[in-house]
């Protein structure tokens, strides 16, 4: 972890209606950390990821990615930065290797480093002999390797990860993790959210939300200090569950 | 441009490894073209004719005769009963009933002149209306006849008359699929423009893979041309494909220059695609974007004067079709095939076609948006 | 029973929030029946016609201002010479051009006859027949009125034309029952086919099903919001033919609208029937368009006469339901016939219902096993 700041979030407030989905938010986020925002379903974390990859615009606050004001240089930052949500993120009836093109040719890589990058990709992942299926066919867990892969193709300085192990099993979570370690250490910082409690533990500071606000923030460590709690789950239920511990 | 080359490249792999997309893009021109150009004609022929005689003289065969020779009619029965003849009519056995009074003859000679009444079956008023014109026409023939015969008789003096002969230029046997395949192709590229490239657009959103590029540093202009080249290729293949059809199944004329055509076609697709990226802006799902698609294709096509003339039309709906696209492709592409029009023909045309696709491309741009 | 009404509430919402179903569901209708009532004409009017007069004497140009100041023809072009008359169509100006010979009011005196050619622009056949039609009926007329001149006795036969169930020959009386037709199948079977396939697709189907509701709730509840909207549908168009058109109903509004709703269930089990079959969205869309509408369009004699196309499309057009539909409208509200002579065609539309209804229901059961 440097102490270089990559995103700086001040007051964020985003509403949609009179609906508050994010209330005040505000935290910064270094280089090469891997940056967690922890919370239930509903809490605002989608929100806030898709406002600081671009995707949707802020009520109000200051928002800086990769050193440029969303507001203004919202196209700037994708340039630097790389997006993978459960949802979709590969097309499905694309081949392997047609994704990896297509998002290699549209983030401007050669056509030399796109297949230069898709055999080191393929081979990191013992995924060679799947080269030319097609996304559709292939179980979830691989295709959410491979989303995370075609996400940092062409290093970007941030990946941001919206709840990317849903519906895997442990090992491959395991997995999955493993990568993103691996990416943390060749420099990309990782902003992922998510809503297990064991995955918290893995980041290098974690933002606890609830109801749209930040409740917490620090690293796992300080926070089971601070609350007296061996893990960050007791942590949470502390913190945005207290009425039903007290 | 790279990106756009990548994503074009995209598009048509998406498109033909769908079993449903590749078969529909051959299958929509060979359906409408077999089952669409013979049906479409609105064509009268056969008229079904029925003729109370109550006279039953010379007179009354010879027009009786002359309206059997004639093409348009379908002489069904000749009867005395009145109120046979007005039950075939009633149960939409004939179209027309002739009634020839019991004096008809005695009074041509005498009184000069004898009313016949025509009864028509009008709940089809187009049909009735050019049944009745035809039928005038049939009787007026015959009035001349007698005119001469009669005159030649009583007197030496000659009748002027007025001859006219008829040519038709262009379809001389006015051959009515000549005149709608025209139509059905552009009804044809219509629904491959607005139907195949909307709802595509509409299905990235829907599934959410359209986030997936939104969040890339991909440029508007990228996106946009990017989804309108591959339909624009297709829509210009399935126009090809369509003609050739025409030409082998129902051997169409093709006068003009093939060139003209296409180039017309292209700015035409261009304007109906960026249509279809406006509205898919508008829509969230898939059905919705059918259902406003729908509204529009069928305003525009029926307004387009591809079953009546457009100058018949009142004066608003002609107002109207100045930015109704299909209007200016009907009449070009009749021109161009049928009569061989040129391109000072069409220059208007063009110009509108132009103006009406930079409202359209323009609306879609303004409208498109990457950060919500 | 409660449960199914909270049901078909939020299904009714739901299609009243957006307003891109409502365009459809109501602007259709309206605009159908606005743009065949008003816009379209199969009459001919302002057509540009041109003129090569070789004679320029007093008959002819006489003929010229008869033909000129008619409603059908607009004299736009003075010809000097043939060859500008290929040029004239090409420009699309042109309907038709009249070719009056030499000497054409001499001939006419001395001779007893002259020449007009009426060269009529093919590409529009409906249009070409029209106009020598009409210009040949203006052209006898004024044979005649120069005739009286020379010679005072003249025989005429004269034709009266008495129009039946349309008197002032308003096209409208043919569309309304056509716009009725397709609007209900449109709404119907289409609309239903689509979303209830929609949720198949992303799986809110599946969440309906394991709901204490029972599965035929379940498609009820979904088909409900339908059948009220395409009556409304019906009576929107026969208000609107009405107040606009002054269009009447001569038979039994009561039957007109049972009749109307054994069709709109037949268009419901047929758009579920569809949704039982296709297995995506795509499938059902193009489905619904290609094998409804479009054949409906076709075949229901709507716009095109049946008689008129090849003989196989008539056999054809006996297993498309809107054929029938049509026939009854038209006899209620056009000829005000009464329920006795609807009997077949009822007969017919009630068994299709009960066939798509079948097919529906085993293959429903088939996918729950």
């Amino acid at each position: 972890m440097t102490n270089e700041k990559v995103i700086q979030v001040k007051d964020l407030v985003k509403k949609f209606g009179s609906f508050v989905a994010n209330d005040h938010l505000s935290f910064d986020v270094y280089r090469g950390e891997i940056f967690g925002f922890l919370g239930a379903n509903g809490a605002g974390k989608t929100t806030a990821i898709r406002i600081l990859s671009g995707l949707s615009k802020p009520s109000s606050g200051e928002v800086r990615v990769a050193g440029y004001d969303i507001y203004r240089h919202a196209e700037n930052v994708k340039k630097h930065i790389g997006y993978m949500c459960q949802k979709f993120s590969l097309y499905e009836d694309l081949t392997v290797a047609e994704n990896i093109m297509l998002y290699g040719g549209i983030y401007g890589l050669s056509k030399k480093t796109i297949e230069e990058r898709t055999t080191d990709l393929l081979r990191n992942l013992d995924f060679t002999e799947y080269r030319k299926r097609i996304i559709g066919n292939l179980p979830l867990g691989m295709r959410q390797k491979l989303a995370f892969s075609v996400a940092i193709l062409h290093n970007p300085d941030i990946v941001f990860l919206d709840e990317p192990t849903g519906g895997v099993d442990p090992i491959t979570r395991r997995q999955f993790w493993e990568m993103i370690y691996s990416a943390s250490d060749n420099g990309i910082t990782v902003f992922v959210t998510t809503h297990y409690m064991d995955e918290a533990e893995y980041c290098d500071r974690v933002c606890i939300m609830n109801e749209g606000r930040i409740v917490a923030s620090d690293s796992p460590e300080e926070l089971k200090k601070k609350y007296g709690a061996t893990s960050v789950q007791e942590v949470f239920v502390k913190i945005a569950r207290p009425s039903i511990n007290n | 441009m790279r990106t756009i080359l990548y994503l074009i490249r995209k598009e048509f792999i998406q498109i033909f490894r769908s079993k449903f997309l590749s078969k529909a893009v051959f299958g929509i021109p060979i359906v409408q073209m077999l089952i669409l150009v013979p049906a479409f004609t609105l064509e009268i022929k056969n008229i079904e004719l029925c003729v109370v005689d109550h006279d039953m003289s010379a007179e009354s065969r010879q027009l009786i005769s002359k309206l059997r020779g004639s093409d348009f009619f379908l002489l069904k029965h000749i009867t005395f009963n009145k109120d046979a003849a007005d039950n075939l009519l009633h149960s939409n056995k004939c179209d027309l009933v002739l009634h020839i009074p019991n004096n008809f003859s005695k009074n041509i000679v005498k009184e000069g002149g004898e009313k016949v009444v025509v009864l028509a079956n009008a709940i089809n008023a187009a049909s009735a209306q050019i049944a009745w014109t035809y039928l005038r026409a049939v009787i007026q023939d015959y009035n001349s006849e007698l005119v001469i015969e009669n005159l030649h008789h009583s007197s030496p003096d000659m009748l002027s008359m007025i001859n006219t002969t008829n040519r038709f230029w262009y379809n001389p046997t006015l051959n009515y699929k000549y005149y709608m395949l025209p139509g059905i192709l552009v009804i044809l590229v219509t629904a491959i423009g607005l139907l195949l490239a909307g709802l595509n657009v509409v299905r990235e959103k829907e599934i959410g893979t359209i986030e997936q590029l939104n969040v890339t540093p991909i440029r508007k202009y990228q996106f946009i041309t990017a989804k309108l080249v591959p339909f624009l290729l297709i829509g210009l293949v399935d126009l090809a494909f369509g003609l050739l059809l025409g030409k082998i199944l129902f051997n169409i004329p093709f006068n003009g220059s093939l060139a003209l055509l296409f180039l017309y076609s292209s700015f035409y697709l261009v304007a109906v695609l960026g249509l279809a990226l406006f509205l898919s802006t508008i829509s969230t799902t898939q059905p919705q974007y059918l259902f406003v698609v729908f509204f529009v294709v069928m305003i525009f096509v029926m307004m387009s004067g591809i079953f009546t003339p457009t100058e018949s039309m009142p004066h608003w709906a002609q107002q109207f079709n100045l930015v109704n696209p299909a209007a200016y492709f009907m009449r070009v592409i009749r021109m161009v095939m049928l009569k061989g029009s040129g391109f000072a023909d069409v220059l208007t045309d063009f110009r509108g076609i132009v103006l009406i696709g930079i409202g359209t491309i323009s609306l879609a741009i303004w409208r498109y948006r990457k950060t919500v | 029973m409660k449960r199914l009404a909270g049901f078909i509430k939020k299904e009714f919402i739901h299609i009243f929030r957006d307003f891109r179903t409502l365009i459809f569901l109501f602007g259709i209708p309206a605009a159908q029946i606005l743009i065949f009532g008003f816009a379209v004409r199969t009459d001919i009017k302002n057509a540009g016609i041109a003129v090569l007069d070789k004679s320029k004497d007093e008959i002819s140009t006489g003929l010229i201002s008869k033909l000129e100041s008619s409603d059908f023809f607009i004299l736009k072009q003075n010809l000097l010479t043939g060859a500008q008359i290929d040029q004239v169509f090409k420009s699309g100006e042109i309907k038709a051009a009249f070719i009056f010979e030499t000497e054409f009011g001499k001939k006419l005196i001395n001779e007893g006859s002259a020449n007009i050619q009426i060269i009529a622009d093919g590409s529009e056949p409906n249009v070409a027949n029209l106009i020598s039609s009409y210009a040949k009926a203006i052209i006898t007329d004024y044979t005649m009125e120069i005739n009286s001149i020379h010679n005072p006795s003249t025989i005429i036969v004269d034709p009266e034309v008495r129009m039946y169930y349309n008197p002032n020959l308003e096209s409208q009386y043919m569309f309304v029952p056509g716009v009725i037709a397709i609007v209900l199948l449109l709404t119907c079977a289409m609309m239903t086919s689509v979303t209830i396939t929609r949720e198949k697709e992303f799986g809110t189907m599946e969440v309906l099903l394991v709901s204490p509701l029972k599965p035929i709730q379940v498609i009820l509840g979904k088909v409900m919001p339908y059948f009220i909207l395409s009556l409304i549908d019906v009576i929107l168009i026969l208000l609107l033919s009405w107040l606009v058109f002054d269009i009447p109903i001569k038979g039994s509004l009561v039957l007109l609208m049972l009749e109307s709703m054994l069709y709109i269930m037949l268009g419901l089990s047929l758009g579920i029937m569809i949704s039982t079959i296709a297995k995506t969205m795509q499938q059902a869309m193009f489905t619904s368009l290609l094998g409804l509408m479009l054949p409906a369009i076709v075949f229901s004699g709507f716009v095109f006469n049946l008689e008129s196309m090849p003989e196989i499309y008539n056999w054809l057009s006996l297993i498309i339901p809107p054929r029938w539909f049509l026939t009854i409208v038209k006899n209620i509200m056009i000829k005000g016939m009464g329920f006795s002579f609807v009997l077949k065609e009822t007969f017919i539309l009630l068994a299709m219902t009960l066939v798509f209804i079948t097919i529906s229901t085993i293959r429903f059961k088939k996918r729950l096993e």
